[in-house]
């Protein structure tokens, strides 16, 4: 994507025109993933026509649940985020980092050969552009710079879809990520009965709505999208109340409640996979038989896996409990020291997939509740002082 | 928030080793030998320098890496020391190693000792165990310029006598001004010397400046953790005291997510911290 400055405007695309853009794209040379609906989910893959899109299907997802359900019309978008983020294709799942050949000389060493197609990444939500922006403080802004996300990022055109009904396990609005497409974005589609308001933000975006029959938008389209995007606000009813939260998280690491948590959870990584910004990885030793040709290959990794916090023949983090602390103490404290932002975007998918359906915002409330409560306690305590 | 910053910037790709060639292998002590590298490529050998306190990564292909201080001299590091135990896999791999063989290394990493903050002070070093090399490049190079300093103490504590590192060079420090003070948890026939815990030799330390000293440990974390408390119990503060702390370091530049303490990448913003900016962490069980 583009970072130069550009005036955004805004057209309209029929059904028919924005069937096309496929076409554009493969065009313009880029590789196109979008949503599409595999082994009962809508999961990000390659897309070549329209007809790849879950046309007429939608999402339910509740606390450990999530099922398809046919709609009542046609729409393409109409559904929230399933089980894939985009960080899968941005930082994925294996990668190979570096190589290594015996030699007559030595161990020569160098960086792994890749190829970074161009890629359109279409049906980005608001809250998906901003767990990009997360990753990119973490792989690109700070000290260091992962070449490989680096590269990817650069070749990658962001459509953007904006939400227009959300799911029981949303809180974007909580965490001020969306569910409107703000910024980040290439090109920004409203899906509508008829066809898309497209708001086009980068020379990008506009070369391939140019190569389109666009139309210009009329004041009842403009208010047709409004009325549309407002509908994903409306149905948004989980919150999480961030209010100084990094200090609730971190002046209660020896809270019980980590206990009671950790009853339920299963350490099963699930949350972390589907997490949109979680980046833990570890490096693997991938040898040819001879063991002169040597790869490391990184692999995704989560703070929920037992060995993750091995040292010296011991674990750091030997109980559900210290890691159930980690991963939430990070995702929602620690990670504003570090990076600057929260690591949270409110996409609701680690409450989706956990499989025992623990919800981040319930077990943060109580953390709140019980904070509250010890200090109502400790003024009324103050008051029966004498003097 | 104090983030600790000090960064070398990486010529490249931080994931790719240079290929280093062992020219020298010193057995130390059991299960410890020290191991001197040399860069292969020249350029890379000249754009080399280190921070005492800082750490490489070593690779041995097929074995994986594992994290070591730099325990040679910082002002001559054509040849770079790392006294290595053999503790876990790739360990025991670069153990197995013969001079003239090579592995991968990639750094300089991490923070170092706060050499900023020693110039016309009291210095006290303290080290458990396998802890002292870490210690060793600051104390090569305060002695080196040891008229800036005031009294430099190294309070070295090891499980036994035959397990004390680099014994050979410590009459040619005490020369050169480096007042050593050693126990040891168990002694054995011929010990004349003192025996216990090492926050013992700071309770007993009486000729140095507690409001003005600087405190600087490397070991166990709960000998970390007990010498820090004594200090304080000598009128140091914690904005005095600094440690090298240790966790599970893999891909050193704050990316992979393992080495984490409380907000710290110990990888890049450590190793080394101000004990003030540890220490609410570093207290706390499984974080």
């Amino acid at each position: 994507m583009s970072t130069q400055r550009h005036s955004s405007y805004s057209c309209f695309l029929s059904y028919d025109q924005f069937a096309k853009i496929f076409d554009v794209l493969h065009a313009f040379d880029y590789e196109v993933i979008g949503p599409t609906l595999e082994q009962e989910a809508i999961v990000y893959g390659s897309i070549r026509t329209v007809d790849d899109l879950p046309r007429g299907w939608t999402d339910i997802q509740e606390p450990g649940r999530y099922r398809l359900q046919q709609r009542e019309d046609d729409a393409l978008f109409g559904y929230v985020v399933g089980p894939h983020s985009w960080k899968q294709f941005l930082f994925p799942p294996v990668s190979t980092l570096s190589t290594a050949d015996r030699t007559d000389v030595g161990w020569q060493f160098s960086e792994a050969k890749q190829e970074f197609p161009k890629v359109a990444y279409l049906g980005v939500r608001a809250c998906e552009i901003a767990a990009m922006q997360i990753q990119d403080r973490v792989f690109l802004e700070g000290p260091y710079v992962d070449h490989e996300y680096q590269s990817r990022r650069r070749q990658a055109l962001i459509i953007a879809v904006n939400c227009t009904q959300a799911a029981s396990t949303c809180f974007c609005t909580s965490m001020n990520t969306g569910p409107r497409c703000q910024q980040g974005f290439d090109l920004a589609l409203t899906e509508l009965p008829e066809g898309f308001l497209v708001e086009v933000a980068t020379p990008e975006g506009e070369a391939v709505i140019n190569s389109l029959e666009s139309e210009d938008v009329t004041p009842e389209i403009e208010t047709a999208a409004e009325t549309a995007r407002q509908n994903a606000v409306e149905q948004i009813k989980k919150e999480l109340d961030t209010t100084d939260i990094r200090n609730l998280l971190m002046s209660n690491l020896e809270h019980p409640h980590w206990d009671e948590v950790a009853e339920r959870c299963l350490s099963c990584t699930n949350c972390t996979m589907v997490c949109p910004t979680c980046f833990c990885s570890s490096v693997e030793e991938v040898s040819d038989l001879s063991g002169d040709h040597v790869e490391r290959q990184r692999q995704w990794d989560s703070c929920f896996n037992v060995s993750f916090s091995y040292m010296n023949g011991g674990l750091v983090r030997n109980s559900i409990r210290n890691r159930y602390r980690q991963w939430l103490t990070h995702k929602l404290a620690t990670w504003n020291d570090q990076f600057g932002t929260s690591g949270c975007v409110g996409c609701g998918r680690c409450i989706t997939w956990c499989p025992v359906g623990i919800d981040l915002t319930e077990e943060v409330a109580i953390l709140r509740q019980s904070q509250e409560q010890s200090l109502l306690e400790s003024e009324q305590e103050a008051d029966h002082l004498p003097g | 928030m104090n983030r600790n910053r000090r960064l070398i910037i990486f010529q490249d790709n931080a994931w790719v080793p240079s290929t280093a060639v062992i020219r020298k292998i010193t057995p130390e002590i059991e299960g410890v030998k020290t191991f001197l590298l040399e860069l292969a490529d020249s350029q890379v050998t000249r754009a080399y320098t280190f921070r005492p306190g800082q750490f490489n990564m070593l690779y041995v292909p097929g074995a994986g890496e594992a994290a070591i201080s730099m325990s040679g001299d910082p002002d001559s590091s054509r040849l770079l020391a790392h006294t290595i135990r053999f503790a876990g896999n790739v360990t025991r791999r670069i153990g197995s190693l013969q001079v003239g063989d090579s592995l991968g290394l990639r750094g300089p990493f991490g923070t170092g000792w706060p050499l900023e903050e020693c110039a016309g002070r009291d210095l006290i070093l303290v080290a458990g165990g396998i802890g002292l090399p870490p210690l060793r490049p600051l104390i090569y190079h305060l002695l080196a310029e040891r008229e800036q300093y005031g009294r430099i103490y190294l309070l070295y504590g090891a499980r036994s006598p035959e397990m004390r590192l680099y014994t050979s060079e410590f009459q040619a420090w005490s020369e050169k001004g480096l007042v050593i003070k050693e126990t040891v948890d168990r002694k054995t026939l011929g010990w004349q010397g003192n025996v216990g815990v090492v926050p013992l030799l700071l309770d007993q330390l009486e000729a140095f400046d507690p409001e003005r000293a600087i405190l600087m440990i490397c070991g166990p974390e709960v000998m970390m953790r007990f010498t820090a408390r004594s200090a304080m119990q000598r009128g140091m503060t914690s904005e005095q005291i600094w440690v090298s702390t240790e966790r599970n370091m893999q891909c050193a530049v704050g990316m992979c997510g393992h080495c984490q303490l409380g907000p710290e990448f110990v990888c890049k913003d450590g190793p080394v911290f101000r004990y003030d900016q540890i220490s609410p962490y570093l207290l706390v069980e499984g974080l």
